[in-house]
């Protein structure tokens, strides 16, 4: 049951509780509860919007930055990402395998903004050795929803 | 001149067939003109899902395509095919058909019905259908020379058929009765005791019973059953099944009719000579539907579960009431409580929230009272639309 629900918020986060009890078939205190406990327990960090910022005329730059490190020794990988997420421009921060270690999704208004933040703030971070990055140039699919899909228009409006 | 001011003449029944004129046009062909002239119709009028086909059986289609699979295939469609249905039936239903002679591929349920019709009627024969139903059964009977004789049922008796309602229409020219469960227009499943006296019926009075069944996978509440697994019936059937319903695949136009050897074996000639072979890429796309489509299928349900929870809800809060669906994709609540008719109802709806429903007479007199709304949509459209119907109907309140 809290997969589904966990699945169902996650796909419209708007969605009521009284909605999902409807859909699985149960009670609204019963949806209540679980989310309560999974909002407590950190399950359930945040509910937010899928924007398509494309097509706000706002200028804005996208990048997507892959960082190789020295692990220090003690702390490791997670202090490094530590010093880097606390930047406001780092919009994602993971840690991959392969060919180099972070991956650093980054927003700015400019292509300079970012480009101090790779030099200024990025770079100099102890134990980063380079940096490569990547902007973006066109953005087809956002968390789970297809940006420009033609949605229902395929469809007569009506069908016996 | 005289040619020219006959063929003006919107009417011509001494041009078109009497068979062809018999058929009632469609009474609700005004709203539907009407829906189509307005832009920002919520419609809950639409009889398909609201996803594309899944994409992996896009892309075995695209591949065959691109290889060059463009020629027709043989009459009763791709050996493999007609193979992996054989699997399919026994697996699912422990029924033993031989892909060789009792498997035919078909342009849809759609053309199976008519093969079906056209295969077994002779002039006069009647056909029990029952009503409400979906809209080609009757039309299908008659263009075969048949005559249907329709089996009403009720919302009190969840629109299923009693054997007893069937037994007082059964008369010496009775020849089919053709069942379509889970129902299109009104979600209903026929219990499997129910449907047990029908088939004891159509075994002792000799009848053939034509299944349409592209719905069977779409069940929520209860469990389908296949008529041709009834004790009798299997020599008696005509399973009709498709790909339209559950695998999202309504445009390919593609599915199937099983029974034995010397009906498939009637139904091939005329869609031999009628159709020739289903669309290649379409039986392309059903076999890799088949083989691999199972989860991208019971996704989709688990989502029209969903939504059908929604709709029954959302239409019982705003004070319609709503025999619940266990099947298929459609909602069917009863507009009587007020006051109009179906078609009223609809149309008032339509102009004055756009919101798109079908009259429930459309799929027969029993129908008259309802309206069927379509929730395979998606829930911020069903949510509207739910909304809109609100104001309609308590404007509609405040007005009385
Ligand atoms: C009950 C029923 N049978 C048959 C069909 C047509 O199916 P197909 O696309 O396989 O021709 C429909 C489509 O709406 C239907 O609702």
């Amino acid at each position: 049951m809290l997969n589904q629900v966990l699945r169902l918020l996650e796909d419209d986060g708007r969605l009521t509780p009284a909605q999902i009890a409807t859909m699985l078939n149960t009670s609204e205190s019963e949806i209540e509860k679980l989310i309560s406990k999974a909002e407590e327990g950190g399950l359930i960090l945040k509910y937010k919007a899928v924007v398509n910022w494309d097509k706000l005329e706002e200028e804005q730059v996208w990048a997507i930055i892959e960082v190789k490190v020295t692990p220090q020794m003690k702390a490791g990988f997670d202090a490094i990402a530590e010093r880097i997420y606390h930047f406001p421009e780092a919009r994602t921060v993971m840690l991959v395998s392969g060919a180099y270690d972070f991956a650093v999704v980054v927003t700015a208004r400019n292509l300079h903004e970012v480009s101090n933040f790779v030099t200024h703030k990025l770079a100099p971070i102890e134990g980063v050795q380079g940096t490569t990055t990547h902007f973006l140039l066109k953005r087809y699919k956002e968390d789970g929803v297809i940006l420009n899909d033609s949605g229902d228009s395929r469809r007569q409006k009506v069908v016996l | 001149m005289a040619f020219n001011t006959k063929t003006q003449n919107k009417q011509q029944p001494d041009l078109i067939s009497n068979r062809v004129s018999s058929i009632a046009p469609s009474g609700i062909r005004r709203f539907f003109d009407l829906l189509a002239s307005m832009d920002d119709v919520i419609s809950l009028g639409i009889g398909e899902p609201d996803y594309p086909t899944p994409y992996h059986v896009r892309e075995a289609a695209i591949s065959s395509i691109e290889k060059g699979y463009t020629n027709y295939t043989s009459n009763s469609g791709m050996p493999e095919l007609r193979q992996e249905l054989s699997v399919y039936l026994e697996k699912l239903y422990n029924l033993d058909y031989n892909p060789e002679n009792q498997i035919l591929v078909t342009v849809g349920v759609s053309e199976g019905m008519d093969l079906a019709a056209r295969a077994l009627l002779n002039p006069g024969d009647e056909v029990l259908i029952p009503d409400p139903c979906y809209v080609s059964y009757a039309p299908c009977v008659v263009l075969s020379g048949g005559q249907p004789v329709m089996i009403p049922t009720c919302e009190e008796n969840r629109f299923e058929i009693s054997a007893e309602t069937v037994e007082s229409l059964i008369t010496d020219k009775t020849r089919a009765i053709i069942l379509g469960y889970p129902a299109n227009p009104t979600g209903a499943v026929m219990p499997r005791e129910k449907l047990l006296e029908v088939a004891e019926l159509a075994c002792r009075h000799d009848l053939i019973v034509i299944s349409d069944e592209i719905y069977s996978q779409l069940v929520y509440e209860g469990e389908h059953t296949c008529v041709a697994t009834l004790p009798g019936m299997k020599d008696r059937t005509v399973f009709l099944g498709g790909f339209s319903k559950a695998y999202a695949m309504t445009g390919w136009r593609i599915g199937y009719a099983v029974a034995n050897e010397h009906i498939i074996g009637a139904m091939t000639k005329i869609h031999q000579y009628t159709i020739m072979s289903a669309p290649t890429m379409s039986q392309v796309a059903a076999i890799e539907a088949l083989k691999n489509g199972e989860e991208s299928a019971a996704e989709m349900v688990a989502d029209y579960d969903r939504r059908r929870l929604i709709m029954v809800k959302g239409l019982c809060d705003i004070g319609l009431s709503c025999f619940k669906p266990q099947g298929a994709f459609y909602a069917f609540p009863s507009v009587k409580n007020t006051g109009m008719t179906s078609e009223e109802f609809a149309q008032k709806l339509l102009i004055e929230e756009k919101v798109a429903v079908v009259p429930g007479n459309a799929f027969g007199r029993c129908g008259e009272g309802y309206v069927r709304c379509c929730y395979a949509t998606s829930l911020k459209e069903l949510h509207k639309a739910l909304e809109r119907m609100e104001a309609f109907i308590n404007r509609y309140k405040a007005r009385n």
